[in-house]
């Protein structure tokens, strides 16, 4: 990010692309009923016109809009680098495939002018949308702060939907946590701006110097981000949240409201204190993300219901974003740096926002088609469901980061930043870490290949555009590697290699068989021979289990909170810069 | 002692009280309350900050004032919506509690 106080020609796209969301959900709420449905859909297709028009123009130069013309410290600007259009393209890409999932799932019942959780789903789908286009676009720290609490408002209704005691429950959880979470974040915004009299992260960035205060702000600001990010062991709130909320909404909140804060953490470590992040730091967040990644994909393997399975494997995912932080720390400048690990943390969100989406659509969708969605139950789904389970399965290989996918892109551009930063330790967590997310495909896929006790009950026929567009979103995560080869993406060469040539051929294999064994071993019922073995295994996955049950009570939750916070504080001020 | 380091001082009280609140208080409605104090503590160090660097005639720094009015509303709706759940699940599950239910046993 460039200090630029100048609206560029194209500035206005950014204020359009924060606004038409919001006006369309109030004009949704103003005709109500049925026309909510289709004002969302006006303002998707609108909205994705400008954020591939956003996307065009970036190409050329970062874009600025200066609000009323103010320039910072006392204006406010609004921003788009590259960061900010690709994340914006793949939020109105995803936006658009759960809107289109979405129009018989949270239709308006025929004969009814309005029902309370259609209208509520498509005028929250906008909100989030435009709360997230404000975030990746915000400039500065306060109008970031504004656009993180609209995105938690607007999240934490979707949780409660259905406005069952349980779902309530699990939004309160969210909402407080995400509270005390933001008023980390706020309280850090108002020590900066006493020291350094300017939120604004451009100028930040060339006025910010490590010291007391700014360790403090950075420790502060980072784990209220990681409450609200859900980044072990802050993950309190997740999976009660997904286990009761519809699959459109489980879609937004996993692939999309996550993201946000997620964004928040890299515009903080890379645009506005990149020089105050120490090395020692960067490993501890990097290691809360391996850490995520197995936790994450272990409880994954002990889940009954296929919801939750999926929103453990959300945790190991939401694990994979921070791995790049590490890897783009710089040794000799002693500074977070923009390259290689950066691109490929951010393709590691985009194929990760779209195969979560798609691989939540596909489990809501089994879900619907069954009546239940109990994993030891799913025999005969993939004969009865096929589009759906291979949406599923691609969604699946996707995540695992198989040959051309966008995780693929990513692993390759994570494990260079690896070896040419000498951090040859991430280089095991890369590898190792698809492995455990084939775990739980592999599980699902074999029990839905398996021949059914009883020939299957369709409780109701499922809609082909809900099925195909959670098999697009799949798709495109799986061909999202692809992109390599677009010039204007600016890739280094030879990242993509024959798919079938041993080099390439023999690590998928390995992270297969390696996903067979531990579904074999920690599965909460054999998958393929029961044996004294598998006594050892299950205890140790219950112990797993009971880790996270302990992990997500809140006496424990809030004190990781601040012994994190102590720890990043500490890190930073002791750290290593050389 | 100036009157900015008076309410520094009581914004870092108010800040400890409202984060032990959040944390120890099990009761949902406890921990609403305890957000407020504790943000009212980060409002009050705004206030704190904006009379340091009070200059050219003004009372006080603008910009953190504006900040803090700004942190004021966002709280103000998410004490709204906190208490609109709170109503609601106890209209619907007839207690507050935040304890997650034990998982049913259907193995």
């Amino acid at each position: 990010m460039t200090a630029v106080a100048m609206t560029t020609p194209h500035g206005w796209l950014l204020v359009a692309a924060v606004l038409l969301p919001f006006i369309g959900m109030m004009v949704g709420l103003v005709a109500g009923g049925r026309h909510a449905a289709r004002v969302a859909a006006v303002a998707i297709i609108a909205g994705l016109a400008i954020a591939a028009a956003t996307l065009h123009a970036v190409l050329d130069a970062p874009q600025v809009y200066v609000l009323g013309g103010w320039a910072p410290p006392l204006g406010v600007a609004l921003r788009a680098d590259g960061l900010a259009a690709a994340m914006m393209a793949v939020v109105a890409v995803v936006i658009a495939g759960i809107g289109l999932y979405a129009r018989r799932d949270s239709a308006t019942p025929p004969g009814v002018a309005e029902a309370r959780a259609p209208l509520a789903f498509w005028l929250l789908l906008l909100a989030v949308w435009g709360s997230l286009n404000l975030v990746f676009v915000s400039g500065d720290l306060f109008t970031l702060y504004v656009g993180l609490e609209l995105l938690t408002f607007a999240g934490v209704p979707l949780v409660c939907l259905d406005g069952r005691g349980e779902t309530l429950r699990a939004a309160l959880r969210y909402l407080l946590f995400a509270l005390l979470g933001s008023l980390l974040y706020l309280l850090g915004v108002v020590l900066i701006y006493g020291a350094y009299a300017t939120l604004d992260i451009a100028m930040l960035a060339q006025v910010v110097r490590p010291g007391v205060l700014t360790w403090t702000v950075l420790a502060l600001m980072t784990v209220g981000l990681l409450a609200k990010t859900a980044l072990f062991p802050l993950h309190i709130w997740l999976p009660p949240a997904h286990a009761g909320a519809p699959a459109a909404a489980s879609a937004v909140l996993s692939a999309l409201v996550v993201k946000g804060s997620w964004f928040l953490v890299v515009r903080l470590w890379f645009d506005a204190m990149p020089a105050v992040v120490t090395f020692d730091a960067a490993q501890l967040l990097g290691g809360l993300g391996a850490v995520a990644i197995v936790f994450g994909s272990i409880v994954a393997l002990r889940q009954k219901r296929l919801k939750l399975l999926v929103a453990y494997s959300t945790i190991a995912q939401i694990g994979y974003l921070f791995l790049m932080f590490p890897l783009a720390f710089d040794v000799a400048t002693g500074a977070m740096l923009h390259g290689g690990a950066l691109t490929g943390g951010l393709l590691q969100a985009a194929s990760h926002a779209t195969a979560k989406a798609g691989m939540f659509m596909a489990a809501g969708l089994i879900y619907a088609a069954l009546g239940h969605d109990r994993i030891a139950d799913l025999g005969g789904v993939a004969r009865a469901l096929p589009v759906t389970v291979l949406a599923f399965a691609l969604a699946g290989l996707a995540l695992m980061g198989v040959l051309p996918s966008g995780a693929y892109l990513a692993k390759k551009l994570l494990l260079g930043a690896a070896e040419s930063g000498g951090q040859w330790w991430w280089t095991i967590v890369l590898q190792g870490g698809a492995a455990f997310t084939a775990g739980y495909v592999v599980l699902v896929l074999t029990r839905a290949m398996r021949a059914p006790p009883a020939p299957l009950q369709l409780v109701t026929k499922l809609s082909r555009i809900s099925e195909f567009s959670a098999l697009a979103l799949a798709l495109l995560s799986l061909l999202l590697g692809v992109a390599a080869v677009v010039p204007a993406a600016g890739l280094p060469a030879g990242l993509i290699s024959n798919p079938f040539a041993p080099k390439e051929l023999l690590p998928t294999l390995l992270v297969v068989a390696g996903g067979f064994a531990l579904a074999a071993a920690l599965a909460r019922r054999p998958l393929c021979g029961d044996g004294p073995w598998r006594r050892l295994t299950a205890a140790a996955g219950t112990s797993f289990e009971n880790a996270d049950a302990l992990l997500r009570r809140w006496p424990t939750a809030s004190l990781a909170l601040i012994t994190l916070a102590a720890a990043f504080g500490w890190l930073l001020h002791t750290g290593n810069p050389a | 002692m100036t009157d900015a380091l008076l309410y520094g001082l009581a914004a870092c009280g108010l800040i400890g009280l409202g984060l032990y609140g959040l944390i120890a208080n099990p009761a949902p409605l406890r921990k609403i309350l305890a957000f407020n104090i504790m943000g009212g503590g980060v409002f009050l160090f705004a206030g704190a900050i904006a009379r340091r660097g009070a200059g050219a005639g003004f009372g006080g720094d603008p910009v953190p004032q504006a900040l803090l009015i700004t942190g004021i509303v966002v709280a103000f709706s998410a004490t709204a919506l906190a208490v609109a759940l709170v109503l609601r699940l106890n209209a619907v599950a007839g207690d507050t509690s935040l304890a997650e239910p034990p998982p049913a046993d259907d193995d």
